[in-house]
């Protein structure tokens, strides 16, 4: 066993200098313009994928090969995600004890708002994330919170989610440097290579969608938060946003952050920002 | 990176079986990974292996195989430097996969 | 209580598609839980779907399939505004049944 692993070592060592050998050598310019970001972002797999019309990308694999394009549309008549979107509608009208609902909590009652999360709040100088906006509602009105991962949470954010659908994108950064550097600081979680596989979310989204990784086919990183949150197969449930980034981190073999970190709600921001203008397709479904 | 398999180098040869571990032998062990990934956790990259491996110490030390627990403590140390390695070096490196 | 069995079926000619989502946990009873009990099986053994007195369908199902089941087949010799019944039973005895018009 410790040779294994003292093997292990070596070749992660070697395959850290073989990927700095082989990584392209220019470096961003020092003040970050998210704007040029997000078009080049969106340049960049609109280029990769010239078949694909930009609000296909929200699709995830399913927009990556033809066979799972067709699952997906028998999918859609009749989507797994159909009962806790109903359960979700249910318990967004349903008043806490103290008689407030949900719909005191947020801009036109909550409903087709989705599209605005995360944002970034002045006043607390942090990013909010819907998620987030939920629990605060409630511990707000005397409720407990609920797990960030699943179960309510999700059934709650796919309500959201579904009275926003087709509406594109909208994510703010006010001309705060703090705002900035929450975003930077997304973007720069989303590069950063972590876990014993080493991997960045970039590695997997940026460099190989539509590719398999084991048995899965990849999405692409532009529109992959826009389906949130997900049905999905190989949790045969519903699963948020903070679920996803946990999973992930683990998958890794990385020690997740707690839901709703500030890294985390970073990484929203920017991913969010950087698909600005493309629909909003949640909840989703996903293999 | 010669350093690097150097260290590596040093960690393997210090890991060769010795005479039957102490208890004494485990605690310092121990002590110096739990060190290390106390420091990868301060960087915010821990992993799930070097969690494991300390583990997998403690319950060798608790049913008094301390050369099994020396081992896996030695593990532990290394993967919590190599995370502390990836972190620090992911500092600059993440540039390199940025989308421009 | 609302029924976990949703339905859609659709004539197609002298064809009739039919889709169910049946909302049921269909435990294996091979699986753990986070405390490393088994969590007992709970799964469909039986679902039927039924048009003018007659099964068309019936499907004998074991812990093999997972939560939240999916059907989909078609059968002929029914029509538009027909009134097709659906109904499983589990390994507990519980069931469920509904109707559903053919659009």
């Amino acid at each position: 066993m410790r040779t294994r692993s003292a093997n292990r070592f070596v070749s992660l060592t070697l395959a850290l200098a073989a990927l700095a050998l082989t990584a392209p050598f220019a470096r961003a310019a020092d003040t970050p313009d998210p704007a040029a970001d997000a078009k080049a972002f969106q340049k960049y797999f609109t280029e990769k994928f010239p078949k694909l019309k930009p609000e296909d990308f929200v699709n995830g694999p399913y927009s990556m090969n033809e066979d799972m394009h067709r699952q997906w549309e028998e999918k859609e008549q009749f989507p797994p995600y159909e009962f806790a979107l109903d359960a979700g509608k249910d318990m967004f009208a349903k008043p806490f004890k103290n008689g407030k609902s949900y719909a005191d909590c947020f801009p036109n009652g909550g409903v087709g708002v989705r599209q605005n999360y995360p944002y970034f709040d002045e006043k607390e100088g942090k990013v909010i994330t819907l998620e987030l906006a939920l629990n605060r509602c409630r511990e707000a009105n005397g409720e407990a919170p609920f797990s960030y991962v699943k179960d309510e949470m999700a059934s709650l954010t796919a309500y959201m989610a579904f009275t926003s659908r087709g509406k594109p994108m909208d994510i703010k950064i006010p001309s705060d440097p703090r705002a900035l550097e929450a975003y930077e600081n997304g973007k720069r979680y989303f590069y950063t290579r972590r876990g014993q596989l080493n991997f960045s979310c970039a590695t997997c989204h940026v460099q190989s969608p539509g590719e398999r990784i084991r048995a899965e086919v990849l999405a692409p990183a532009l529109g992959i938060l826009n389906a949130m949150p997900i049905y999905r197969s190989e949790w045969s449930g519903m699963g948020t946003t903070s679920r996803r980034f946990t999973t992930c981190n683990s998958q890794i073999r990385g020690v997740p952050l707690s839901p709703q970190d500030e890294e985390y709600r970073d990484l929203e921001y920017y991913l969010s920002y950087v698909s600005n203008g493309l629909p909003i397709s949640g909840p989703g479904a996903r293999p | 990176m010669r350093t690097l398999l150097l260290i590596w180098g040093c960690l393997i040869a210090s890991m060769a079986p010795a005479l039957a571990a102490s208890e004494a032998d485990f605690k310092a062990s121990y002590a110096a990974a739990e060190a290390a990934e106390k420091e990868a956790g301060q960087l915010r990259n821990q992993w799930t292996t070097t969690e494991a491996a300390l583990a997998a110490a403690k319950k060798a030390a608790a049913g008094g195989d301390f050369d099994q627990a020396v081992a896996s403590s030695k593990e532990a140390e290394a993967l919590a430097k190599a995370s502390i390695f990836q972190a620090t070096s992911e500092k600059e490196r993440w540039k390199d996969l940025e989308i421009r | 209580m609302a029924s976990t069995i949703r339905v859609r079926a659709i004539s197609n000619g002298d064809t009739t598609e039919v889709q169910a989502l049946i909302q049921h946990p269909m435990d294996s009873g091979f699986v753990k839980d986070a405390q490393g009990q088994v969590i007992p099986p709970h799964f469909i053994q039986q679902l039927t779907f039924e048009h003018d007195g007659k099964t068309v369908f019936v499907a004998d199902w074991g812990p093999a399939v997972s939560k939240d089941p999916y059907v989909k087949f078609a059968f002929k010799g029914a029509n538009k505004g027909d009134e097709i019944k659906i109904g499983w039973v589990d390994n507990k005895g519980t069931s469920d049944a509904t109707t559903a018009k053919i659009q």
